[in-house]
């Protein structure tokens, strides 16, 4: 398991240093920093072996978090601590900075002899922390609380404390999907998914039991079947034209019973209060890629490149596309560069190495086009530029998936409301994971 | 109450005055100025104090002094406080384990508070004070805990048993908090079950015999409940644990994954992969019929994919599983090429890894993707990543035959870029493809002579000059080109060197007329000024079978090479069983078994896959389709050099693949390398053969004998040693008319440390020639070919008096018996115990060693019969100290059986006496190095034991000659 927990500042000073096992000593705080982060080198494996002793290391800004053990640990566990360690951090005090660590380090141990016991995680959820790791020293706490507390943190329902009221029942859920791809400069798409995430914000009263439906082809399809013989399937349908999407793979929080998942393919659960994320799931088939990007780019003999590129938008004339970036990378050599474009502003960056062009919005079923002259400086090297993929940001109004929430039931068995006086808001956004066309 | 408010202030609002400045007091003083604000009646100011002592903790300073001060603050009802000390107490109390003492009684009462929270605490706290007198006090408030009437407490004490344990494994055994956590696994709280097994798996690593974890279907069933109820940790314990559960039957197999599969779709990386381990491992014993057997194989693509949007960290450890998997199951992930290609933004550890992936799922059906892909990657900037994707269009090239013409006009494309190192590499690759297609792709050559001068790496250059001296004869300036390279012949290295004297000699076969310059060249630099032992055996060969028969050596360096095969730096089967075993782990990121990195006890067992259930055909070989590899399993290419191939110019390649044609001269170029072999191998062939060179043929003899021999069984003619062998066999079957005693094969050498070759033995003594038996098993993926065997010099001169026999390649799974005969006339150096002998076998794999004890009666002579007046004479001549004297038991034989018995293994009774009922047989034993035992044996008639004295000038041989009488009585 993991044998201790060590976190530097960029300069390879100790932060925080939590030892778990007896076989880890002072030494391997130095040994992390000479041979990991005073080393020149880009990281070439997120784990180190030092003498017989393992590293996990991730970097969060400037900060490095370190895990150390001797044994053979479950790897894949060590990161997804590590991970979990960081949001932890961040709903406690924000942003994981060198000042906010050093001015939360108390704090930041007292979670971690919460969190890692003897190396072995224990529960990490922040809701349940936030009950009574608060640092306003002891609160005289009811016997009542003190049992509700240890219940909830070791218990089934780990992420939802009892008790909860509102006065008005409302849920929010968000869609968010990144839409990535790779297409070759002739248009052919080389690989294009969408992972998707389905985040909910829930303020509602008591233990309320919900569940959450969406046009997954599976339960379409098989709902369709059902309804030849079953008239409520077809009612819940509504709208039988809509199509399905196929999910490739989904994964849930820990509220979700996965058994039932697995078995009737409903998504069931105790929503936890506040923000977090219910779904996770990835597409690949039918994808409505929602810009396409045509590149042109020409060497005009040794000292000049001519580089054009189109955009079009490829979704409904109604809808509008946000935020719009377009990065062409430009050789190292670049002494000059000229841009005209019809559309938004376009500039040379040198320092990045790229034209960037940005435009604000942009409806569907349009076009726009960028031409440059790059003027180069001759060199002797011999290798030819690489020529980076040209890459886009933006941001669309729904849902390159093709997912459509169906239904998100609320049943509160015990309190006085249903389904129907819960306020629920459902949000679409589409955004360009990476998303690259090679030139 | 006021510093907290402030606190949280801080907190929300940004700083005016933070915890950050106890980071920065730096004077002198300090711990002086420390200690008095310790002792301060302010709370607050105490609180502050031991901030600013866990700060400087932090930062690597000795702040142990301050024990005392900082101890005496743990009396406080502030929990906040009160865990800054106990951190203070985990770090320091192990220096001052007498001070220690003073926080007992605190923690004591902190077990019994109604809290349960500070029960959990001080529990906890406790179990991590490494000092004997604390875990003294520990015992009692643990198993009060242990039996809580809250869950937190008892799932911190669950956890606190294995830290007991780690300091002192007797007291946990003593007090039997074994016991007290197994009854845990019932626990009505997941979180408790769970920590309870964490804490049990560790504990049982440590003692891998015991029956700790006693899985059985009830616990099992259990832990699957618990599964489904507690935290995503909490599931990762238990399916780990549940991974080393070997099911009863198939059936029991299938109902577990049925229970397991829903895991797949958690949010939490490791619990899927977790669950993948528990599948790929449970999925051995399902019959392949089974529909069960095709659902779930489709069920372990999706969430593998989805692995690989987690975070980078995350990817890479996936990528590493995924490899595993791609190797055990190809059939798994084969229509998942794509989500392999890289991004150009991947961190480089996961860009490498996705492309070992990639070369290893290339089929027929996506190549042309692939091949479009690699040649994106060999333009990035990435110097390790670029010579990876040239080297991967190579192997697609020999992979994917159909592939292999658009692969070498890539290859091509990319020489013309002359990047340095993408030429080099690309160069090396292209010299395997020829291998490959011989015939078919030499017209590039011309294009590959021209980057001749940009060559500055050993592998490139060695790569160039095999091809310039394997197609001397379509190259006009071969002789031009070599000779440049001649020119700084001492600069090279090894490698280099090798080559270049190899590819010279290719080139005098084929040229003689304009190269007999160049050759001779060659060879005194070769042999004369160099002091590369390896380099100058390899130019004397060619030398001497130069001089000696040219036509020969044009038999032998220009003869035809083993095809090269197609799957690359495959990970040996067994240790891919273990490995997949512990998928997730740090071993699945190494690809090590845990025993190479992790000291001590921990992790030493190796695992293995239970056996498939209920169907006959054979485990290993993955059903997949026209895609994956086919249905031999593929050879492993070894990465070391392999000296066999390399005195014969195979260096190059990557030997493998069955060649029985080139046999004979491979193997005697591994005797060679194992010293004087050649001789002994030639005279060996031309006695068989009729010819009258016995005895000690010197090297130039040997080498005549060999155009008789060789081209025989260059043709394929009927393996000439395998009669040898034959002949060796029937003499043994008629040699043994009373049955010398031949103890059953052991196994000498496991698979485990021979990179997959098992060798058992056992030694017979047969018609007056000793004879070591073995069954060799090829384990492994790979033909091994080219076996010999070598002896460290023993007690008794035992050495081989011919080379091994395994003239048929030995294909994987398949065992071969053979019988060496041994002579003793090698080299004498007394041994450690006396009958101890190190052996040395070799393959083209690699050399393994090992040690094995013969029987001394493997060395009683025929003759070993003594006068009678001598044996008198002699049985008073040795002094009364060197009798021994031991008592054979349990012997239900008379006499006379007796007797009949110990003569076959050549025991002689050369007297008989009767007194008082007890029989006193004289016996006299000859060792083949001419020394005498003689030995009185007594046997009382009803009496079952039997006494012996045994007297020899030589007393330490007495013990072994007991252990021959025993052995042979006994059986």
């Amino acid at each position: 398991m993991i044998g201790g927990l060590f976190i530097y500042n960029h300069k390879g000073e100790v932060l925080i240093s939590r030892v778990y096992r007896d076989d880890i000593g002072r030494n391997a705080v130095d040994a992390f920093r000479v041979n990991v982060i005073h080393a020149r080198q880009q990281v070439r494996s997120p784990v180190t072996n030092i003498a017989r002793t393992s590293f996990f290391h991730v970097k969060r800004s400037n900060i490095w978090l370190a895990a150390v053990t001797k044994q053979n640990v479950n790897a894949a566990m060590v990161f997804e601590f590590l991970y979990k360690m960081c949001d932890v951090m961040t709903a406690y005090f924000g942003k994981i900075s060198e000042e906010n660590i050093k001015n939360n380090f108390v704090l930041i141990y007292e979670l971690l002899d919460e969190i890692l016991d003897f190396g072995y995680p224990q529960n990490s959820e922040t809701g349940a922390l936030k009950t009574f790791i608060t640092q306003q020293g002891i609160k005289s706490q009811t016997k009542e609380e003190q049992s509700q507390i240890t219940s909830q943190v070791t218990g089934q329902i780990g992420w939802r404390r009892e008790g909860i009221k509102y006065r008005r029942n409302e849920l929010f859920l968000d869609v968010l999907e990144s839409v990535n791809l790779l297409m070759s400069p002739q248009g052919q798409v080389l690989s294009a998914h969408v992972s998707g995430r389905v985040v909910m914000k829930s303020y509602l009263s008591g233990m309320p039991e919900c569940k959450f439906g969406m046009n997954d082809k599976i339960v379409i399809d098989k709902q369709g079947k059902g309804g030849t013989t079953d008239d409520t399937g077809k009612s819940e349908l509504g709208g039988s034209g809509k199509q399905s999407i196929a999910i490739d793979d989904c994964t849930f929080h820990q509220c979700v019973r996965l058994s039932k998942f697995d078995s009737e393919r409903s998504i069931s659960f105790i929503p936890p209060d506040g923000e977090y994320e219910l779904m996770r799931y990835r597409t690949t088939k039918d994808i409505i890629l929602p810009f396409r990007v045509i590149p042109l780019v020409r060497e005009v003999g040794r000292t000049k490149l001519e580089v054009k590129v189109v955009i079009k938008s490829n979704f409904k004339p109604s809808l509008l596309a946000q935020k719009i970036e377009v990065r062409i990378p430009t050789p190292l050599n670049t002494s000059g560069v000229q841009v005209i474009c019809m559309k938004g502003k376009a500039k040379y960056k040198a320092s990045e190495n790229a034209i960037v062009w940005k435009i604000k919005r942009m409806a569907g079923m349009k076009e726009s086009q960028i031409s440059a002259e790059i003027e180069l400086l001759p060199t002797n090297d011999k290798k030819k530029w690489a020529r980076p993929p040209i890459s886009m940001n933006f941001e669309v109004p729904f849902a390159p998936s093709g997912l459509k929430v169906r239904y998100l039931k609320v049943f509160e068995p015990k309190l006085n409301y249903s389904d129907h006086d819960v306020i629920k808001w459902v949000r679409y956004i589409g955004r360009s994971g990476i998303y690259e066309t090679r030139c | 109450m006021e510093w907290a408010s402030q606190l949280c202030e801080n907190r929300g609002l940004g700083s005016k005055m933070t915890d950050s400045k106890y980071f920065t007091t730096t004077k002198k003083g300090e711990i002086f100025e420390l200690k008095a604000e310790l002792n301060s009646d302010k709370k607050e100011k105490k609180k502050e104090a031991v901030k600013k002592v866990i700060a400087s903790m932090t930062v690597g300073k000795d702040v142990s002094a301050l024990f005392p001060d900082v101890v005496n603050c743990m009396q406080t009802d502030n929990l906040e406080l009160k865990k800054l000390v106990y951190l203070y107490l985990m770090n320091y109390a192990k220096s001052q384990p007498d001070m220690a003492i003073m926080a007992v009684n605190t923690f004591v009462k902190d077990c019994e508070d109604p809290n349960p929270l500070i029960r959990a605490l001080a529990v906890r706290t406790m179990g991590c004070i490494r000092v004997d007198k604390i875990t003294e006090y520990l015992c009692e408030p643990l198993r009060k805990c242990l039996k809580d009437e809250d869950p937190y407490v008892r799932k911190t004490a669950a956890v606190c048993v294995a830290k007991l344990h780690d300091i002192n494994a007797q007291l946990v055994e003593d007090q039997g908090f074994l016991d007290t956590l197994k009854d845990l696994i019932s626990d009505s709280n997941p979180m408790v079950v769970a920590n309870a097994v964490a804490a049990l798996s560790e504990i049982a690593e440590s003692h891998p015999n015991s029956n700790l974890l006693d899985l059985n279907p009830q616990t099992i069933n259990k832990l699957l409940t618990a599964l489904n109820e507690c935290t995503e940790w909490g599931q990762i314990f238990i399916l780990d644990c549940l991974a080393n559960y070997t099911p009863r039957d198939d059936r029991e197999s299938q109902s577990i994954c049925e229970r397991v599969t829903p895991r797949l779709s958690h949010a939490n990386s490791a619990v899927v992969l977790s669950a993948v381990k528990v599948l790929m491992k449970f999925m051995e014993m399902l019959p392949k019929d089974l529909d069960y057997y095709g659902t779930l194989l489709k069920k372990l693509a999706p969430p593998l994919v989805t692995l690989l949007s987690a975070e980078p960290e995350l990817q890479y450890v996936a990528l590493r599983n995924i490899n595993l998997i791609v190797q055990k199951r190809p059939e798994i992930l084969k229509h998942e090429m794509k989500v392999f290609f890289v991004k150009y933004n991947d961190p480089i550890y996961v860009k490498l890894e996705k492309l070992d992936i990639m070369i290893r799922l290339a089929s027929q059906a996506n190549i042309a993707q692939v091949l479009a892909e690699l040649k994106e990657y060999a333009t990035e900037v990435d110097v390790d990543f670029v010579r990876k994707a040239v080297r991967a269009i190579g192997r697609c090239a020999i992979k994917v035959e159909q592939s292999a013409e658009r692969c070498v006009s890539t290859l091509l494309d990319l020489i013309q870029t002359k990047v340095n190192y993408v030429v080099q590499e690309a160069i090396v690759v292209i010299k395997d493809i020829f291998r490959k297609y011989p015939n078919k792709y030499e017209s590039v050559i011309a294009t590959l002579c021209e980057n001749l001068d940009s060559l500055d790496e050993p592998e490139a250059r060695a790569a160039m000059i095999w091809i310039v001296g394997e197609y001397a004869e379509r190259i006009d300036n071969a002789d031009e080109l070599l000779e440049s390279f001649l020119e700084g012949f001492h600069d090279e290295s090894t490698q280099v060197q090798l080559q270049l004297l190899t590819a010279i000699v290719k080139l005098f076969l084929k040229k003689p007329t304009e190269t007999q310059e160049l050759v001779q060249q060659v060879l005194s630099l070769a042999t004369q000024d160099s002091d590369n032992p390896d380099l100058r055996d390899r130019g004397y060969i060619y030398w001497r079978l130069l001089s000696t028969d040219p036509v020969a050596a044009k038999e032998v360096v220009l003869a035809e090479k083993p095809l090269i095969s197609e799957e690359t730096d495959l990970i040996e089967p067994t240790l891919l069983e273990e490995l997949i075993c512990h998928i997730g782990t740090l071993a699945s990121v190494y690809h090590k078994p845990p025993s190479a990195f992790v000291e001590g006890s921990r992790g030493v067992q190796h695992r293995r896959l239970p056996p498939r259930a209920g169907s006959v055909e054979s485990a290993e070989s993955p059903d997949v389709g026209q895609s994956g590899p086919s249905e031999a399993p593929p050879a492993v290419i070894p990465s070391q050099g392999d000296l066999l191939g390399d005195l014969l110019n195979l260096d190059l390649a990557p030997p493998t693949a069955t060649v029985p044609s080139v046999q004979p001269s491979m193997q005697m170029g591994a005797m060679d390398l194992l010293g004087g072999g050649l001789d002994s191998l030639m005279g060996d062939e031309s006695d068989t053969l009729g010819g009258d060179i016995g005895g000690s043929p010197s090297m130039g003899a040997g080498l005549g004998a060999a155009p008789t021999a060789m081209p025989a069984a260059l043709g394929g003619a009927p393996p000439v040693g395998g009669g040898l062998g034959d002949l060796f066999d029937l003499g043994g079957g008629v040699g043994m008319p009373t049955g010398f005693y031949v103890v059953p094969k052991t196994l000498w050498l496991p698979a485990m440390k021979a990179k997959g070759l098992e060798i058992s033995g056992t030694f017979a003594r047969r018609g007056g020639i000793i004879q070591m038996d073995m069954s060799l098993t090829n384990k492994a993926m790979s033909v091994m070919t080219d076996f010999a065997i070598q002896f460290n010099r023993n007690s008794f001169g035992l050495a081989p008096a011919g080379p091994l026999q395994v003239l048929t390649p030995l294909s994987p799974n398949q065992t071969i018996d053979v019988s060496l005969p041994l002579s003793t006339s090698g080299p004498v150096m007394k041994m450690e115990p006396l009958n101890n002998l190190q052996v040395a076998v070799k393959n083209n794999i690699d050399v393994f060693y090992f040690s094995c004890q013969f029987p001394l009666s493997l060395l009683f002579v025929e003759d070993g019969k003594m006068e009678r007046q001598v044996f008198l004479a002699t049985w008073k001549d040795i002094p009364n100290d060197n009798e021994a004297q031991f008592q054979i038991k349990d012997i239900h034989l008379n006499s006379d059986a007796a007797s009949n018995k110990l003569q076959g293994s050549n025991i002689f009774t050369i007297a008989k006496r009767t007194v008082e009922g007890q029989d006193m047989l004289y016996q006299s034993i000859k060792l083949t190095n001419s020394i005498w035992v003689l030995a009185e044996m007594r046997v009382q008639t009803g009496n079952p034991n039997y006494t012996l004295s045994i007297k020899c000038r030589a007393p330490e041989v007495c013990q072994f000659v007991y252990q021959c009488y025993e052995m042979v009585l006994k059986n």
